[in-house]
């Protein structure tokens, strides 16, 4: 690729005169403060002024698969390409990250503490993370977190935020105590409906008052053995990007309601309404609309368990073999609070399918691996998409999935592309 | 006595020429300053539109100050992969301070998408009243980042990275 000479941008259209330019620069650096003018222009900003909201972020990508694809970096969001969560348990090279502020920096794990507090508590109780480790059984889960919005890029119109492809999901090992126990040691009361944590990740526009995202689960998520207090991921400290030191983790529901850096949960007497709670923030239609209608609030319904769904985690889509080769493929498929109870594949576009062989979860809310052999006797393209049924009789649609207006919940059909010779 | 030659009046002696000359830089000097500050007040209010309630020094910590380094590829600036056009160094600089620029290359609206994405920054991210660079900043999103045609329900696969499957 030709690269353009250095100043491609005319200098008449940067600024029609770079001395009146200079002037204006010095001017506005001395007296906008004094004047109050509005300024909300470049050419206005003194050279290598460093706004707050530039100050250092820790570095997310240090560990990553350079491979991964990373939507933003402000804040981070990153996912993984699906050959790369191959591994029945993800390693953190391969975690996606999904942010909605800043990733806290000076975490004090040391003198961690939880507070729980809320409506429904009988009285506020604050822990160290110490002694949550110390006090309580701890318990390991490969759980499933996938975000809300994975596959978002499929839905037409399209629709506001990260436009995650297949990637935003993962299936890791966390140990933590059971927030169940935590909870019942707290003492709560009857008229409990729902819990929300708090976490110290800070806004992006530098507001340290405002919560980034504050969200929950019912009373009866919360309660369930899955639904942890964790500090460890695949047997190591949390990494910072995913939580450290102490995530609540609520395997098969939006990943979002995991929430990271975690220092406060509230038990409450009504839904939650924290930051993301509310609006149409990770939310669905209660009834199907046209694809770009505009839904009132009170229509949405707050998504729940995610729906059943399924990667091709081997061979990586692209792959050009002879027609005497048996061909493995493989990969993970999930359905949030449910089971999976058949995986198929199809190398004709639907019109034929192949039931594959499936494991059984390691645990509930764990992606189960499928696996199957596949034969082509004809050289030439071919697609291979995969499709998983739930315990309740429901399957992957092939084509994208019913139009929200944020994009959520696209459980269409994986497939990669093959050549045969 | 000296006179002036074509007045025929008497001129001041020297020390009073010398003080006259004085006073009067001095209120020259005076005159200058008092109009220099004038003029730039009047600058600013006239180049800059005033306004009322805006927090000046919290906006500007939210600016993208960073200089635009002038290099384009394809048309786009390669530190923010926007299109360089109408409207690029508003939108580099009011957007890319708070957020990446990702966030809008990846995004796909129609003007009226766009403005309400702003509303939507203004309700709950802190966005400050963008004033008459609103416009432009809607113009510039709407030409550069406005929905795409669908071609079908799943499109054809693409940029597949074609590799020999060994084992």
């Amino acid at each position: 690729m030709a690269k353009p000479g250095k100043n491609q941008l005319s200098k008449a259209k940067q600024s029609p005169n770079p001395r009146r330019t200079f002037l204006r620069k010095s001017i506005l650096t001395t007296l906008s403060a004094v004047l109050g003018a509005e300024i909300v222009h470049a050419a206005t900003m003194p050279k290598g002024y460093v706004p707050v909201i530039f100050s250092q972020e820790p570095d997310p990508m240090k560990g990553k698969s350079p491979e991964m694809i990373v939507r933003s970096d402000r804040p981070w969001n990153v996912e993984a390409r699906p050959h790369q969560l191959d591994d029945a348990v993800t390693p953190f090279e391969h975690i996606f990250i999904r942010n909605n502020g800043l990733i806290p920096e000076n975490i004090d794990a040391a003198n961690w503490t939880l507070t729980i507090g809320g409506e429904s508590v009988n009285q506020e109780k604050t822990y160290r993370l110490a002694d949550l480790k110390k006090n309580f059984k701890p318990y390991t889960y490969r759980l499933v977190l996938e975000c809300g919005g994975n596959g978002r890029a499929g839905f037409y119109p399209p629709t506001a935020g990260n436009q995650w492809e297949e990637g935003a999901v993962f299936c890791s090992e966390w140990t933590g105590v059971r927030l169940r126990d935590v909870l019942q040691d707290v003492g709560i009361k009857s008229d409990a409906v729902y819990i929300g944590y708090y976490g110290v990740d800070k806004h992006l526009n530098g507001d340290a008052s405002k919560p980034v995202i504050s969200r929950g689960v019912p009373i009866a998520k919360a309660m369930q053995e899955e639904t942890l207090l964790a500090w460890s991921l695949n047997g190591q400290d949390i990494p910072l990007a995913h939580g450290y030191p102490l995530r609540l983790v609520c395997g098969g529901w939006p990943a979002s309601t995991s929430g990271k850096w975690v220092n406060k949960l509230v038990v409450r007497n009504k839904e939650h309404d924290g930051a993301k709670m509310t609006g149409d923030s990770y939310r669905v239609p209660k009834k199907p609309v046209a694809p770009g209608d505009t839904v009132p609030d009170e229509d949405m319904a707050i998504i729940e368990s995610m729906p059943v769904k399924s990667l091709i985690t081997f061979p990586k889509t692209g792959a050009m073999f002879s027609r005497s080769k048996k061909l493995n493929v493989r990969g993970h498929a999930w359905a949030g609070e449910f089971e999976v109870t058949e995986v198929q594949v199809s190398v004709d576009f639907g019109a034929t399918w192949k039931t594959c062989a499936l494991k059984k979860a390691a645990n509930r809310l764990a992606w189960q691996q499928w696996s199957t052999e596949l034969s082509f006797s004809q050289p030439g393209y071919y697609e291979i998409w995969a499709k998983a049924t739930d315990s309740q009789g429901i399957s992957q649609p092939m084509v994208i999935p019913g139009w929200n207006p944020k994009g959520y919940l696209n459980n269409a059909c994986h497939r990669i592309a093959v050549k045969v010779s | 006595m000296e006179r002036n030659p074509k007045t025929n009046r008497p001129l001041p002696n020297p020390d009073t020429q010398q003080l006259f000359k004085g006073l009067l830089l001095g209120t020259a000097g005076l005159v200058l300053v008092v109009l220099v500050l004038l003029g730039t007040v009047a600058f600013l209010t006239l180049y800059e539109g005033s306004s009322d309630s805006v927090e000046t020094a919290d906006i500007e910590s939210k600016l993208n100050n960073e200089p635009f380094s002038g290099e384009v590829v394809d048309g786009k600036d390669v530190v923010t992969g926007l299109v360089v056009g109408e409207g690029f160094e508003i939108v580099r600089t009011t957007c890319t301070g708070c957020h990446s620029s990702a966030i809008i290359l990846q995004n796909r609206f129609t003007r009226e998408g766009w403005k309400e994405k702003i509303v939507w920054m203004q309700q709950t991210q802190g966005l400050w009243d963008l004033g008459e660079n609103e416009p432009a900043i809607l113009d510039y999103l709407a030409a550069h980042y406005a929905p795409e045609a669908p071609k079908g329900r799943r499109m054809p696969l693409k940029d597949i990275e074609w590799y020999e499957l060994e084992n």
